[in-house]
């Protein structure tokens, strides 16, 4: 059990360098300038050696990444080159908007996910064809479509709920756009495993020692479809980093999601550097979380 | 009907494809020109999509925009096929350490988000669509290396691969004419649902005001403008939006319906339901067995019969052997008995009584109520029979706690108890010990503690053996037997083991192709065979030798379910077969101590006894 863990545990190490890594490779063959970014096309040839001396840009790469790596170890990510802001501060005051977002979205996605997908799985017919439908809807319509549309009928049609802002209320659009494509993804992988744990061999034999059909769908055969369901529930909150970046935009949430974009535009290079290095321990421990709880769900797995 | 699921959005798809690619032809105004004299305005005859914020023509602008976003998407769609399907194929194909490290980094690779590398790539790139969309195509690759890696490795594993490479033949080869035609099909729906991912991220990118800029169109940057609108003119969402879920809709159901086309697992037919027959109080008079079956007939979807008219009772105390060659129909009459059959099968006729009630006229909950209390069951596959993720204790204990009024420690010691009574030598540590950690023979005792924990009076046992070591079959057939004879339970032993049957069975019911042929005590039927079938599974057991041996088969096959002959359905393998036997089905007749589906059944028994 505890060699399964560290074997785990081990994999997020070079998970999290290769997402630094990758992203500093990527920044430090970029065509531009940080220089130029920083002075400005007027500056001296001098002036321009001296501040990248003075950034250590003209050390190997190499060094330049453990030296970045040494500091990020010490909690310094480093400067924002148009704020002059410290990353860790603002990649700290951009992160609870960002994951109310993601664990509103995470759980209610889940719960009205696994609720479809058990209905379906036991009971197939017509709620059968309404997960395949969902999926596939929540699959093909884009984000900054639902979102907006959400807006159009429950913000300004009626207006019950704020179209924009960091607020309790303000959440529902937002959760309500990326909850319909996750909770759709959620029902079709539970109720294919369900169908799947259905037919097993053991819930005919349990059905023959005349346990109760509630008891059996919910204690035995539950219990072993949702491995698969756990996996789609962390895919889920990675592919949630990505889809809080648009509804960030529509919903002028100042989270991490639109900082990276604002970043981006600005090319903001430290700063993105922070924010894929803070999504990447996200998905670190989105990682590790999914792994602890297979060896809590499934006996077998605990044997490394 | 398939079909059509394939070909409307293909056409739907095609239609957009050619009019984004005839933009310059099509379009009726220019995407940049502007007129301020005209703008948001609503869709009319002059402009079909309505105008924009500067009166430019929505639906130029669409056309125009969707070759930034289409080609965008093609170029990720084009590196991802051309990454993922070689280094898939690759992993696929040599496993060792080019796998582990495939495997490895699109391991890795899959755990970052894909909107925040493009992001990256984009701020390092200064909103460079080409870079961005090859990256895109590589990070998504992983999919398809995952998915071709494992349809490679299943037709690796497969025979025929195995012998062409024995017959020297080089590997590229054998990856052309063996290997990528079976992976054609998961390759296709994986390619299908990323060029809808592509179009998606490409857009949701623009839309975020990267990449390709304004002025000059994208879907993405149309839905970003028209966001801005939403208030005077919602239709521009509506259209510029809508325009991307169709493509992205349609590019999903032509995936879904390939690969609903290419799936291996063939669909059962569905048709109608004929009423159920109830027969009810129509039957044969009631037995006097614990649990009787009249006249059953069971079928698939309501028209393939697998069982026809079967009748036999078990009295108190007596062990029955169900005897046939696979495909007989054994199995589906003992979970007939249970009331346990599959989806899509069901009793359509005939009655099975327990204690002398008819089953079907309980209610669901008064028919699981036999379960367990009256009838047991010991299933075929020990050790998959047990739910995986429970101990062996916890899920004896959920069977006795059923019973009303237990403490935890008498519910504890009655499991172990249990345990003891089927022989388990380390009760502790069984119960302790979850379905993988137990070998089969112990999760046999364990099923069978299970079947018996209600004390039920019937035990309905499932080839119990067969999955079974030589020597562990002894230790459980001997514990069965004395089971029977010390609880009086009346068990139905399905086998095809002649061993099994002499071993333990008072009488047997022996089964072909779905109905009863024979029914005899078990000394007459070895002695003197009413039925040919019965005669040649003997003599096809005798020549196997070992007392414990699988059946060797009697030249020909079962016919299959629902291509039974209209007369007797073992003429084709009978050595005694006459016109006769094929005219009209033969009923059962009584013999001296049974019944036989025989018309030469006499001829047989003086044959026999010369
Ligand atoms: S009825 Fe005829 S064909 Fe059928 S088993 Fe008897 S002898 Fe053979």
């Amino acid at each position: 059990m505890r060699r399964v863990i560290v074997k785990r545990l081990a994999f997020a190490v070079p998970l999290t360098l290769l997402a630094s890594f990758l992203s500093f490779v990527l920044v430090a063959l970029s065509p531009g300038d940080p220089a130029v970014t920083i002075l400005g096309e007027g500056a001296t040839p001098e002036q321009y050696a001296a501040l990248r001396s003075q950034l250590g840009l003209d050390r190997p790469l190499v060094i330049q990444y453990g030296d970045w790596l040494w500091h990020v170890l010490q909690g310094d990510l480093g400067r924002s080159i148009i704020t002059k802001e410290p990353v860790l501060s603002g990649i700290l005051g951009r992160a609870t908007p960002t994951m109310s977002v993601i664990v509103g979205t995470t759980i209610v996605s889940a719960l009205i996910g696994v609720a479809m997908g058990i209905h379906s799985g036991v009971h197939g017919g017509v709620s059968g064809r309404v997960v395949d439908m969902l999926s596939l809807v929540g699959f093909a319509v884009p984000h900054y479509w639902v979102g907006p549309a959400l807006v159009v009928v429950f913000a300004l049609g009626m207006p019950l709920l704020p179209a924009t802002g960091y607020t309790l209320a303000g959440l529902v659009l937002p959760v309500a756009t990326l909850a319909i494509s996750g909770a759709a993804a959620i029902a079709k992988q539970t109720r294919d495993s369900m169908r799947a744990t259905m037919q097993g061999e053991y819930v005919r034999a349990l059905r023959a020692r005349g346990l109760p059909e509630r008891r059996i769908v919910y204690r035995h055969a539950l219990r072993n479809a949702s491995v698969p369901v756990v996996t789609v529930v962390g895919l889920l909150v990675v592919q949630l980093l990505s889809g809080t970046v648009i509804v960030e935009s529509i919903f002028a949430i100042p989270g991490l999601g639109g900082l990276a974009v604002a970043s981006t535009q600005q090319h903001d290079l430290p700063m993105i550097q922070g924010v894929v290095f803070a999504f990447t321990m996200v998905v670190v421990v989105v990682n590790l979380g999914v792994d602890l709880l297979y060896l809590v769900l499934n006996p077998r797995a605990r044997v490394a | 009907m398939r079909r059509l699921e394939l070909l409307i959005p293909a056409a739907v798809l095609t239609l957009v494809v050619l009019a984004v690619l005839f933009a310059p032809l099509l379009a009726p105004h220019q995407p940049l020109e502007q007129n301020l004299d005209d703008v948001l305005g609503s869709p009319s005859a002059q402009h079909w999509f309505g105008t924009d914020s500067l009166g430019r023509d929505i639906l130029s602008r669409i056309l125009y925009g969707g070759r930034v976003s289409l080609s965008g998407a093609a170029i990720a769609l084009a590196v991802f096929v051309a990454l993922g399907v070689p280094l898939g194929l690759w992993a696929g194909f040599t496993s060792g350490p080019a796998d582990r490290t495939i495997t490895w980094l699109a391991d890795l690779l899959l755990a970052l988000p894909t909107v925040i590398i493009l992001l990256v790539v984009l701020a390092v790139f200064k909103d460079n669509e080409v870079v961005t969309m090859v990256a895109l195509g590589v990070t998504g690759s992983t999919s398809m290396i995952r998915v071709v890696r494992g349809a490679t490795k299943a037709v690796r594993g497969q025979v025929f691969v195995v012998s062409a490479e024995g017959a020297g033949l080089n590997q590229w080869h054998i990856l052309r004419r063996h290997v990528l035609p079976h992976v054609r099909g998961p390759i296709t729906v994986q390619a299908t649902f990323f060029a809808a991912t592509a179009v998606l991220v490409e857009t949701s990118l623009g839309f975020l005001g990267l990449g390709v800029q304004a002025p000059r169109p994208t879907w993405g940057n149309l839905v970003g403008e028209s966001i801005q609108q939403i208030q005077p003119a919602p239709w521009f969402l509506l259209i510029t939006g809508g325009v991307v879920a169709l493509v992205a809709l349609c590019v999903g159901l032509v995936g879904d319906a390939i690969r609903d086309m290419t799936a291996t697992e063939p669909d059962l037919p569905s048709p109608s339901r004929p009423a159920r027959a109830r027969p009810g109080t129509a039957s044969t008079s009631p037995s006097s067995g614990v649990l009787a079956l009249e006249n059953v007939t069971v079928c698939h979807g309501g028209v393939t019969p697998l069982v026809t008219d079967v009748s036999f009772a078990l009295r108190a105390g007596e062990v029955v052997g169900l005897v046939g060659e696979s495909g007989c129909g054994k199995s589906m009459t003992a979970r007939a008995a249970l009331g346990l059959l599959p989806d899509g099968v069901e009793l359509v006729s005939g009655v099975v009584r327990v204690d002398g009630a008819d089953v079907a006229a309980l209610s669901s909950a008064a028919r699981r109520r036999l379960l367990g209390r009256l009838i047991g069951y010991v299933p075929q596959d020990p050790v998959p029979s047990l739910d995986p993720s429970f101990t062996v204790g916890s899920q004896l204990a959920e069977v006795v706690a059923t019973e009303p009024g237990l403490s935890r420690a008498e519910v504890r010691e009655r499991c172990a108890d249990l345990l003891r009574r089927v022989r388990v030598p380390d009760v502790p540590r069984v119960l302790a010990s979850y379905p993988h950690q137990i070998s089969g023979g112990m999760a046999q005792r364990v099923n069978i503690a299970l079947a018996m924990a209600l004390r039920p009076r019937i035990l309905i046992a499932d080839e119990p053996t067969t999955a079974l070591d030589v020597t562990v079959q002894a230790e459980i057939l001997d514990l069965l037997r004395t089971l029977a004879a010390e609880q009086d339970l009346a068990v139905l032993l399905v086998t095809h083991d002649w061993g099994v049957v002499a071993d333990l069975c008072e009488r047997a019911v022996v089964m072909y192709a779905g109905e009863v042929v024979e029914i005899s005590p078990v000394a007459t039927l070895f002695a003197r065979p009413s039925h040919p079938y019965t005669r040649a599974l003997l003599r096809a057991d005798l020549r196997g030798s070992t007392p414990f041996s699988q059946l060797p088969t009697i030249p020909g096959v079962v016919p299959a379910a629902g291509a039974w002959a209209y007369g007797c359905r073992f003429a084709d393998r009978c050595v005694l077969a006459a016109d006769e036997c094929r005219a009209a089905p033969v009923p059962l007749r009584s013999t001296p101590d049974g019944v036989a589906r025989c018309v030469r059944s006499d001829e047989l028994q003086k044959a026999e006894v010369r």
